[in-house]
């Protein structure tokens, strides 16, 4: 399996563990990245609550990039996914929006075009569940992450809207990280928060708000018994773990819940060290996961 | 008509006047499945319970009253099919035994009775709160205010809303923060805003700028958008609401959302990836490096991030101090940021052009309810207002 990837910029940044760790996963999953290290930002939402037509180019830019490769491409951010999956709606729709939008593109030989070679661009998680196949996956984990009570956290922009997200499709597209943590041998946790939103977008506008959604839901997930959460979104995982303690400041309790992203997750079960993928650098201690999996051998 | 199948709906259930709290309980019904959940609340109703209460009078997705959540997604009781909310909470165990389908009342507000909930302090008191009519300026005119019809395109998604409070319930602001003024006013906030006969636009901007529970405190979470049964969107009224207030009438807030939306912008534009170092330097304290515009808020946020960088440093997230310094973000390699800089200017040449709609995919016929939604220009991509 062979993809065109786009990393995403917190990736690089603030959660460089996220980028690291896909790397290690990418691997030993035997799925070949092609880095699109000339692509942009997607906007988050935030480029085209300023200007839409320049958030459909930036993302027209990104996908014909990866059209060059002749593959389809995957993400490891639900943030990415929702804002490039807005843009990629926009653009399908509307031949004469598309020309507009290639013209500006033509400038670097690019061009984006409808449904090229079936392209499509699918984030981390739905690429395990559609392509690679929970059956797959089963085969190449070597240390199932048994009595490990996992709480899922989706990131909005993988669960809405759904009318852009495949959904008809793919009914089940919500349910896809209760699936993959099953297949790796873990316990799902039902709790609150798992599809509500972190709190991210107005951490600068509104503080209080913003903190007390993060610490509700990992209040919650606590109060259900989890271990940890998992996010396929590096967003939520700043909001939900770098800002934890200002989080449990906010709604006026301890927390310390352990927040992975999802290629951790799928590391852990294939038998990478926490360090290895990275998870020394989390605010929320992480050090007993080690102990917790060594009952089962590596 | 497809053949009756029974369905089970499991409903919270809650009376005042019995003392015991909230409750479940199934009901059994028969119904086809094209039917609706409301048609099997009130065959319950009939049939089994004459005290459980639901709102409810057009059942047809016009008077807004049956607004309620089933399987935890909130909607008009009378719009949602029986078979396909059976169908989705089944979606997984397909051979399992059948999940109920369950119906709950709204979120967000208090509980009368049963399904029926109190909108007034959540719903009604905050519509009132954006002033929803129209200011004119104040000389009526002999005959009819006339407007040119493309000028209305732009608010015809606000004025679709039926008030029945299904984005209010699903608002995940609100949740947590219930002074949010909300998607269902603000969306009627636009409604106002956009019409070109209204003379209080930047007065309504600025109110709603300022307010810290205002258009900045939406976190820009789709619910209001999934809930809404009429196209409404409630999210995107709000964003546009932000570009008016911020980029057209430049209203400096003090919540710092249009200083946030400026320096992610601006960033994209001299590195094409995010520096979210930057970013937070730039939101709160735009131009540091030239001339500071010490504003309260934006000193108090930059202290007030202060810990949570420390704390990355300390344990090597931001690998070195160079990553809490704003500006050694790496540029895109080659001539890939030239590129991105030439995009912005070739976008922002069209600073206001009309909002795009999406009409759905090509070569598909809408459907009679968003043709009559979507703006004529839609078919033709972007274009400037006359
Ligand atoms: S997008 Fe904004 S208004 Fe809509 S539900 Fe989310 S927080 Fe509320
Ligand atoms: S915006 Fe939509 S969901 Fe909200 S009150 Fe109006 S019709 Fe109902
Ligand atoms: S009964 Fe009127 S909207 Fe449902």
């Amino acid at each position: 399996m062979k993809l065109a990837y786009w990393p995403g910029c917190v990736s690089r940044g603030f959660t460089p563990e996220l980028h690291g760790s896909m790397a290690l996963v990418a691997e030993r999953l035997e799925i070949e990245l092609v880095t699109l290290d000339r692509a942009n930002c997607c906007g988050a939402g935030v480029i085209a609550e300023h200007n839409q037509e320049l958030a459909d180019t930036l993302n027209a830019r990104t996908f014909a990039l990866a059209q060059q490769t002749g593959l389809s491409m995957m993400n490891i951010c639900s943030t990415c996914q929702g804002a490039q999956s807005e843009c990629q709606q926009r653009l399908d729709a509307d031949s004469a929006y598309r020309a507009h939008i290639n013209e500006a593109l033509a400038g670097e030989g690019l061009e984006y075009v409808k449904d090229g070679g079936g392209f499509e661009n699918k984030n981390f998680l739905w690429v395990l569940v559609e392509d690679y196949g929970l059956e797959r996956l089963k085969t190449k984990v070597t240390r199932p992450l048994a009595g490990l009570r996992v709480g899922p956290f989706y990131g909005c922009y993988v669960v809405r809207p759904k009318h852009r997200l495949g959904y008809e499709e793919h009914p089940e597209r919500d349910l896809y990280l209760e699936y993959v943590i099953e297949a790796l041998g873990g316990e799902v946790v039902d709790y609150d928060g798992s599809r509500k939103c972190c709190g991210f977008p107005v951490i600068t506008m509104n503080r209080e708000t913003s903190l007390r959604q993060a610490g509700t839901h990992l209040g919650d997930a606590l109060d259900q018994g989890a271990d940890c959460l998992v996010t396929p979104c590096p967003l939520c995982h700043l909001n939900l773990d770098m800002q934890q303690p200002e989080a449990a400041k906010i709604v006026d309790r301890d927390l310390g819940l352990a927040v992975l992203h999802l290629p951790q997750l799928v590391g852990l079960a294939l038998g990478y060290k926490p360090k290895q993928l990275g998870m020394s650098l989390h605010i929320a201690s992480t050090e007993w996961v080690e102990e917790r999996l060594t009952g089962v051998p590596a | 008509m497809a053949e009756a199948q029974s369905y089970t709906l499991k409903v919270r259930r809650f009376k005042p006047e019995d003392g015991r709290g909230p409750y479940w309980q199934e009901f059994e019904v028969d119904l086809d499945p094209t039917l609706s959940v409301l048609d099997g609340l009130l065959q319950a109703k009939d049939r089994e319970d004459g005290s459980l209460s639901v709102r409810c009078s057009c059942r047809a997705a016009i008077c807004g009253s049956c607004g309620v959540k089933i399987n935890g997604q909130s909607t008009l009781a009378c719009l949602t099919q029986i078979g396909e909310a059976h169908e989705h909470v089944n979606r997984r165990d397909r051979d399992g035994d059948a999940k109920p389908i369950t119906v709950e009342p709204m979120g967000n507000m208090p509980v009368v009775k049963d399904l029926v909930t109190d909108m007034e302090s959540t719903h009604w008191e905050k519509i009132r709160r954006v002033t929803p009519w129209l200011l004119d300026d104040g000389d009526p005119p002999e005959r009819e205010r006339i407007v040119p019809p493309e000028s209305m395109v732009d608010i015809t998604q606000t004025i679709a809303c039926i008030q029945c409070g299904a984005c209010v319930s699903a608002c995940l602001s609100m949740e947590v923060d219930p002074d949010f003024i909300g998607p269902a006013a603000l969306a009627k906030a636009y409604r106002f805003v956009g019409d070109p006969r209204d003379v209080e636009t930047r007065e309504r901007l600025y109110d709603l700028a300022q307010d810290p529970h205002g258009i900045y405190d939406c976190t820009h979470c789709f619910a209001c958008v999934d809930a809404c049964p009429k196209g409404v969107a409630p999210m995107d009224q709000i964003m546009r609401l932000r570009r008016r207030a911020g980029d057209d009438e430049g209203i400096r807030d003090r919540n710092n959302g249009h200083n946030h939306e400026l320096a992610f912008v601006k960033i994209i534009e001299k590195k094409g990836t995010l520096d979210e170092s930057l970013l937070l330097q730039e939101s709160y304290a735009p131009g540091i490096k030239g001339k500071l515009i010490p504003k309260p808020a934006a000193i108090k946020g930059l202290v007030g991030s202060l810990p949570t960088a420390v704390r990355g440093l300390r344990t090597g997230k931001m690998r070195s101090l160079s990553k809490l310094i704003p500006g050694v973000h790496p540029k895109l390699p080659g001539d890939a940021q030239g590129h991105v800089k030439r995009i912005h200017e070739h976008a922002e040449e069209h600073g206001d052009e009309l909002n795009l709609y999406i009409t759905g995919e090509e070569d598909v016929e809408p459907e009679p309810d968003e043709e009559k939604l979507s703006p004529p220009e839609a078919s033709e991509g972007p274009k400037e207002p006359e």
